[in-house]
């Protein structure tokens, strides 16, 4: 092949040069070029190589249908690996380097493989690399892995950067009435009739300019065209591709907004993400030209016949000097005279015995009954043996010199889009190609999506879909009737393989992923012979143009060898995307920091100015600890938890969950939700609570607090907090709908502090209005209270306890949030008080034997904890018919205790296995859930659970294994309840 | 039958690939079998090989309604792990990755087991516990794990999300032996190993009613015409609930929902490993490149009862989201082709394989996201479960009275919810 | 993407709403035994067809709605609040 660029064709910018690179040489093309139009322009022929047999591949298409022309774009971070050159767009600076080859794709070493491809078949690699050959002995996988590292390293394309994406993705959402995919005659006419009907239409075009395949029209202007429909106030997004329809009408698309140029504004994405709602669909989203399988028909120089119209017209690309069109139907003659016009030397074979078409025969030859047999050459064509097609049995008649076969073996449309809704394309056994199913929902075909080739009637097609649409959503009833599908003069004959008997070259079915004719002949010798397993076992359709070329090639070898027709066989059911998608345009700015939303407490910044260290707790970050100078967290938290037993410390507890429930039946609905009576709670007071799931196992804990007769404000756990609000809601509006309770979230309106140690009283004597309400009378434990924090703050107090010492929880209104922590701290400063973090309080619960989400795994019973005087046997609630049922009530459940090392100095941590002595296997008998160092007991404890309990087990030695950890330590089983067991303390 | 090895790979690279020959038969049904298996997926193929092999059973037939390995056994993303807590499934999936590690072997088919290592990201002192207690569990009950801290983690694979991740990366926690199976060709390879013991594979064969006789079943009707069985095994999946209600029998403790899968354009190697990313409460995600060279992932269910093969858009959003937050370098790396499976989702998220109400009927069903990993353990315990008509004791609390016996098997400590056992 | 009309803020992405389930379990009493609910919490008709649902507006007011939908097409064919003292402060509302 030798392309070149000539005068007087296509419609690229000639005053304006853009320099590239490729392969770290210097060339230039023009703005308007794609990358391939510019490197066929500077006579580049070799721009890949073949994933399995490594064979040089030349640029064979002009579109995203692309299987040859894939390289790498860009380098360091910025590297975009396996990037259609027909599908970029030149931009200044563009650096290109080739993939998939060692040392370069003009020498790789790695087409050794293509000597030895007789032994590489389809699925070979079934067959073999299981043990040491060549009978495959031995056993295990340690063999195949051997040989997998070699395989996957000549596997893959281009290399992926190994550094984040430096680039910015943007999310962005539209709603419309009408979205058109494609910017050809039918997808215009479409948007011009439905715009008109005053419907608000987006049109949707991937490529950078609209016309589709009117850009290869001289008498196109594709600015004027835009700007009527500008004009017309049509929406139109160009290098915006429609990758996928989903329901509802919704599609996803990718707008390029930046990644052909490097020079536009720095503030705009590389990608937009659109998710459109569109009310209805019209999808004119063309045909792709197929190829001819035949002996050798992937050297550089094969192409598509329309490809080499369009870099012709559109770019001024000559493609080659003496050109061999092979053909089956009538499409190829206006771009045969074309290419003669331009200088080309041009032969057409045209498979058809006779055809009725008026072209100036001295222009160009044409030879009928003749079809191409073998390509000449291995890196770029020298010449093409044609054959005689009379009889099935081909055989080589004459060898014409060229330089480039152009192939059109048949149109296929572009029916992806309506197979992503399931629609299954139908065969057309006339035009020879899959139509477009009828859609059930409001999508709508047209043009030569729909099977309909000429430009007039794809016109008409189009104005046809926009009143479909308008008729479908009941906005107008006007008649209307498409075009009949084709539109040939002469019919199209069946020509997809040139069957070459005896021969070693190949017959490509897919280009990129190396499939043969002999390969789907192999696969069907092997039995593989519905469409999925044809394309499973030979890897068909599955490269990066998914088959957009080769998909019915295959269909028809294998309907040839079943001796069935085309659409007895099937067809394979095509996927989103339509073309491929960056990760990093679904990703959209949900990057870094952003993957998801950070929760804070209205706290958070003093905690931090007060030296807190964080700690993730599911979406929030809450006080790990707080350390001072050159503390570490295990010094911080035994002293934090000291400082509590011993006089006062403060935390931020915010993050629990807080309900308001309110109504006459609130009594009656908290009832139902807690295990425990709340019937008589009296006003003023609250009672700690658990909730059981439907199946009876332990849901959450918390506290219930009881403001008036109708009214409660529930807390729960952080981690549960969204799952009990949702749970309310359902239990109230699904299934009591006879209960009047309303239910709020008002876990962002309240800011909480937990105040506890015996200093307490004192410290909060100092902080509070009237300090007589929080006197022992006036708020026993378990009571709660409204009061004024000093400079008249409202608050609510409670005297909770989850530490064991005289405790409160004050509750605050969210903005008052660090003026409370400034009264409180102020206070308890004068104490040798502390803030203490999630350790600290972990420390102290787990001395006091309190239950956390480490105990509650959704796996246990109220019993299992020790809580089971907590469940009412005198009232119905959720959990209560199931709680029991089975083994869940038997003695021989691991049951809630608590663990001392037997050696006081020794350590263990959560997740450690509990077993007898002697007997350190299998599940063991129980397990560690939470440990800590205890300041007051001056070891390490831990809570856990052990089958039969306490009462089995206390004060007996069992091992802990922690294999993981590499641990092994005695463990001592005692009571859950390791400091005050009584409680004093609370109630001082 | 040609056996599989490199001699014979090199004798017909030179004879032209002519010494090949079917690789499973495709007979016409017979009017009766003993064991008649419905599913012609990994565990139905499975099943009849081990009917075959192990209990010398050689009347079996396999009903496949599409075209074998068509369902779920070709749509996964083909991790094999062995990470089950809870007694039976702990048995259970070690005994299926034992099985696996010699499948090539045994079915004299590659079916390019890798064990390259399951890594979870650790993001919080708590999830190391919890894990610890999972693989502590896995180790003493005689099964692999480790745990990797950060500098290890590093070395491992140095382009994750170290510095700039929304949950802080602290470790991993690892099982060496896990890692990725080719899932196409361990469906094909039980097929060509079953056929090769007399089964038939009986393709483009869909139960259409069940006809059943003083309590047992007598003859399917299928679109190739009535077959009468023995037995009758279930192993159809996603599909359970249908041909359950076809055979009258009610309600099960499954829901069939959408779970997508992804592939993007293949690249030259990246990662060596199957990683997974799940910060406790919001996501959860999982990686793995292909031998081809394609990286592999999927995450959540649709979260939406769904029998549609495809998958909707926010789930798409969200696996690219999970993509780039720990690997950020995968931001120009392009999605190929994304697609969905119909899970058979259980209240527990735990399998069953028991008997039924029908005398000669047999349950394989509720593999949640199992199901691939599952394939040979889920064979070997069917056949010995219809061949010896009584559970192994391995599966002998995988049935549908376990609910009511209050037996769990709920590894996430979810609860009834089908939806959110992923 | 579902698009599914909430009967109180018009019609929103699915992702808006969480999927509730199986909106034909009719719960047993709290007093009934244990077998009701066995049979209503475990075992489900798992329809494949159009089949009613609970969804919940999750990131939107909130109410649980009672959705008929196909299970194979997705396709939304009614939806209601599930409470019926909502239909009517709905219909209120319009």
């Amino acid at each position: 092949m030798s392309s070149q660029r000539i005068d007087n064709f296509g419609k690229i910018n000639r005053d304006k040069e853009l320099r590239f690179k490729w392969e770290n040489k210097n060339y230039f093309g023009y703005d308007g070029d794609s990358l391939a139009s510019a490197m066929l322009a500077n006579n580049i022929k070799i721009v890949g190589r073949s994933f399995k047999y490594h064979r040089p591949r030349g640029i064979m298409s002009c579109g995203v249908e692309e299987s040859g022309g894939l390289v790498t774009i860009g380098v360091g971070d910025k590297k975009d690996p396996n990037v259609r050159v027909t599908s970029q767009e030149l931009f200044e600076g563009l650096v290109a380097s080739g993939q998939n080859a060692f040392p370069n794709v003009n020498f790789d070493l790695g087409s050794v493989n293509n000597y030895l491809s007789r032994f590489f078949a389809a699925g070979f690699y079934y067959k073999t690399f299981m043990g040491i050959p060549p009978f495959e002995w031995g056993r295990g996988t340690s063999i195949w892995m051997f040989f997998e590292k070699f395989i996957r390293n000549a596997a893959g394309m281009g290399k992926n950067s190994r550094l984040p994406d430096p680039d910015v993705y943007e999310h962005a959402n539209d709603f419309c009435d009408i979205l058109i995919v494609g910017s050809g005659p039918a997808g215009i006419a479409a948007a011009k009739e439905a715009v008109d009907k005053k419907l608000d239409v987006i049109l949707v075009e991937q490529d950078n300019l609209i016309g589709g395949d009117q850009l290869s029209d001289n008498d196109f202007d594709t600015d004027t065209a835009f700007k009527e429909l500008q004009n017309l106030g049509v929406r139109v997004m160009k290098r915006t591709t429609a990758f996928g329809l989903y329901d509802n009408c919704v599609l996803g698309l990718i707008e390029r907004v930046t990644d052909y140029n490097t020079s536009i504004d720095k503030e705009l994405p590389r990608q937009r993400f659109w998710i459109v709602r569109a009310k209805h669909i019209i999808v004119g989203s063309g045909a792709f030209e197929r190829h001819i399988a035949f002996n050798n028909n992937d050297v550089p120089g094969s192409m598509t016949v329309n490809a080499s119209k369009h870099y012709l017209n559109r770019y001024g690309v000559l493609t080659g000097k003496e050109i061999v069109i092979a053909t089956n139907n009538d499409s190829v003659y206006l771009t045969a005279e074309i290419l003669a016009n331009a200088g080309a030397k041009v032969t057409v074979l045209d498979k058809r015995e006779k055809i009725d078409l008026k072209f100036n025969r001295n222009n160009f030859e044409v030879r009928n009954g003749v079809v191409p047999y073998k390509i000449n050459g291995s890196r770029e064509i020298k010449s093409l043996d044609i054959a005689d097609s009379v009889n099935s049995k081909y055989k080589k008649i004459d060898t014409i010199q060229c330089d480039q076969v152009l192939m059109s073996g048949g149109w296929s449309p572009a029916v992806h889009l309506l197979s992503h809704r399931g629609v299954r394309p139908e065969w057309d056994s006339e035009n020879l190609c899959f139509l477009p199913g009828e859609a059930k929902e409001n999508i709508t075909m047209v043009g030569s999506a729909r099977g309909i080739w000429g430009k007039e009637d794809c016109i008409k097609s189009g104005t046809a879909g926009a009143l479909d649409a308008l008729n479908r959503l009941g906005i107008s009833k006007t008649n209307y009737f498409f075009p009949k599908e084709g539109g040939w003069k002469n019919a199209i004959e069946p020509l997809y393989e040139v069957k070459f008997n005896k021969s070693r070259s190949k017959s490509f079915v897919d280009f990129q992923h190396d499939v043969t004719c002999d390969d789907v002949r192999l696969a069907h010798r092997e039995g593989f012979i519905s469409v999925e397993h044809l394309k499973r076992y030979t890897t068909l359709g599955m490269a990066n143009d998914q088959g957009k070329m080769g998909n019915i090639i295959g269909l028809s070898l294998m309907a040839d060898l079943l001796e069935k027709e085309i659409p007895e066989v099937g067809t394979t059911t095509f996927r989103p995307p339509f073309t491929p998608v960056a990760i990093g345009a679904l990703a959209g700015r949900s990057v870094g920091k952003h993957f998801m939303p950070l929760r804070t407490t209205p706290m958070h910044q003093w905690n931090l100015d007060h030296g807190a260290t964080m700690i993730e707790a599911g979406l929030y970050q809450r006080p790990w600890y707080f350390p001072k100078t050159n503390e570490t967290i295990s010094e911080a938290y035994i002293r934090e938890a000291t400082t509590v037993r011993k006089s006062v410390g403060i935390c931020d507890v915010t993050s629990l969950g807080k309900i308001a429930i309110q109504g006459p039946d609130s009594t009656e609905f908290i009832n139902r939700i807690y295990t425990n009576p709340f019937a008589k709670l009296p006003i003023n007071k609250t009672r700690y609570g658990i909730m059981l799931r439907d199946d009876g196992l332990v849901l959450d804990d918390g506290t219930c607090w009881r403001l008036s007769d109708t009214e409660y404000f529930m807390t729960t756990s952080t981690a549960q907090a969204g799952r009990v609000m949702s749970w309310l809601e359902e239990l109230l509006q699904v299934r009591w709908t006879d209960l009047k309770v309303n239910v709020t979230s008002v876990s962002e309106q309240w800011a909480v502090a937990a105040i506890s140690g015996p200093k307490t009283r004192e410290v909060l004597n100092q902080c509070l209005e009237d300090p007589s309400v929080i006197s022992n009378e006036n708020l026993p434990f378990m009571g709660f209270t409204s009061s004024e924090l000093i400079g008249g703050i409202p608050c609510r107090i409670a005297r909770i306890s989850f530490s064991g010492e005289l405790g409160y929880e004050i509750y605050i209104l969210a903005d008052y949030a660090n003026k409370m922590m400034d009264i409180l701290w102020n206070a308890a400063k004068k104490f040798n008080g502390c803030l203490y973090g999630l350790e600290a309080l972990g420390a102290l619960r787990v001395e006091k034997g309190h239950v956390t989400g480490a105990e509650l795994d959704g796996r246990t019973t109220i019993d299992d904890v020790g809580l089971g005087k907590m469940a009412s046997n005198k009232k119905s609630y959720i959990g209560s018919a199931m709680r029991k049922r089975g083994v869940l009530s038997s003695e021989d459940r691991e049951k809630l205790v608590g663990f001392f090392p037997a050696n006081k100095k020794d350590t263990f941590d959560a997740g450690t296995i509990i077993c007898e002595k002697n007997n350190i296997k299998g599940y063991g008998i129980g397990r560690v859930t939470s440990v800590t160092h205890s300041p007051e007991l001056g070891h390490w404890i831990g809570l856990g659970f052990i089958k039969g309990g306490m009462e089995r087990w206390q004060n007996t030695t069992v091992v802990g294994s922690d294999l993981v950890r590499n641990k092994e330590m005695e463990i001592r089983v005692v009571s859950p309840h390791m400091v005050d067991p009584d409680g004093k303390r609370m109630y001082a | 039958m040609t056996r599989f090895n490199a001699w014979n790979v090199f004798k017909n690279g030179l004879n032209g690939q002519t010494g090949w020959s079917r690789q499973w038969r495709d007979p016409e049904p017979k009017e009766s079998y003993d064991v008649i298996i419905v599913g012609g997926g990994l565990h139905g193929l499975a099943t009849a090989y081990y009917l075959a092999k192990n209990h010398n059973k050689h009347n079996i037939a396999v009903l496949e309604k599409g075209w074998i390995g068509g369902g779920n056994a070709g749509r996964n993303t083909t991790i094999v792990r062995s990470n089950y807590m809870m007694p039976g499934n702990r048995e259970f999936y070690e005994h299926s990755l034992k099985l696996w590690e010699n499948l090539s072997h045994d079915l004299n088919y590659n079916v390019m087991f890798s064990q390259r290592a399951h890594v979870v990201l650790l993001h919080s002192p708590s999830s190391i516990d919890a894990y610890a207690r999972r693989y502590n569990t896995m180790k003493l009950t005689g099964s692999d794990g480790e745990l990797w801290d950060l500098k290890k983690l590093k070395k491992k694979i140095p382009h994750l999300n170290y510095d700039n991740g929304r949950f802080p990366i602290l470790g991993a926690i690892v099982q060496p032996r896990a890692g990725n199976a080719r899932h196409d060709s361990a469906a094909w390879g039980y097929a060509r190993a079953a056929d090769s013991l007399g089964v038939d594979i009986l393709q483009n064969c869909e139960v259409t009613g069940i006809t059943r006789k003083n309590g047992s079943i007598e003859s399917l009707q299928t679109s190739r015409g009535i077959i009468k069985g023995k037995k009758i095994g279930f192993a159809v999946a996603g599909h359970t609930s249908v041909l359950w209600q076809m055979a009258e029998l009610g309600k099960l403790p499954i829901e069939s929902h959408k779970l997508q899968a992804f592939v993007t354009e293949s690249i030259k190697p990246l990662l060596d490993c199957v990683l997974i990313f799940g910060p406790a409460g919001a996501a959860h995600f999982y990686i793995s490149q292909s031998d081809k060279g394609s990286m592999v992932f999927g995450g959540e269910l649709d979260w939406y009862k769904s029998y549609a093969q495809r998958g909707n858009l926010p789930t798409v959003k969200e696996n690219g989201e999970c993509a780039m937050a720990i690997m950020p370098c995968l931001g120009k790396l392009r999605l190929l082709r994304h697609w969905a499976g119909v899970m058979d989702m259980s209240m527990d998220g735990s399998f069953f394989m028991c008997k039924t109400p029908i005398d000669n009927l047999y349950l394989n069903a509720g593999w949640n996201y199992g199901g691939f990993k599952a394939s040979p353990a889920s064979g070997w315990y069917f056949a010995d479960l219809i061949a010896n008509e009584r559970p192994h004791k391995v599966i002998e609390n995988h049935n549908l009275e376990r609910f009511e016996k209050g037996i769990n098997l709920d590894e996430r400590g979810i609860g009834p919810d089908p939806k959110m056992h992923g | 993407m579902i698009r599914i009309k909430c009967p109180y803020c018009g019609e929103r992405d699915h992702s808006e709403f969480s999927y509730g389930g199986d909106a034909s379990i009719e719960y047993p009493s709290l007093e009934a035994p244990q077998e009701d609910w066995v049979k209503a919490i475990f075992f489900r008709e798992n329809i494949r067809g159009v089949q009613k649902e609970t969804w919940h507006h999750l990131n939107g007011c909130r109410m649980w709605l009672e959705v008929e939908r196909s299970t194979i097409t997705h396709e939304i064919k009614s939806v209601k609040p599930c409470h019926p003292d909502y239909t009517k402060i709905v219909e209120n509302k319009q």
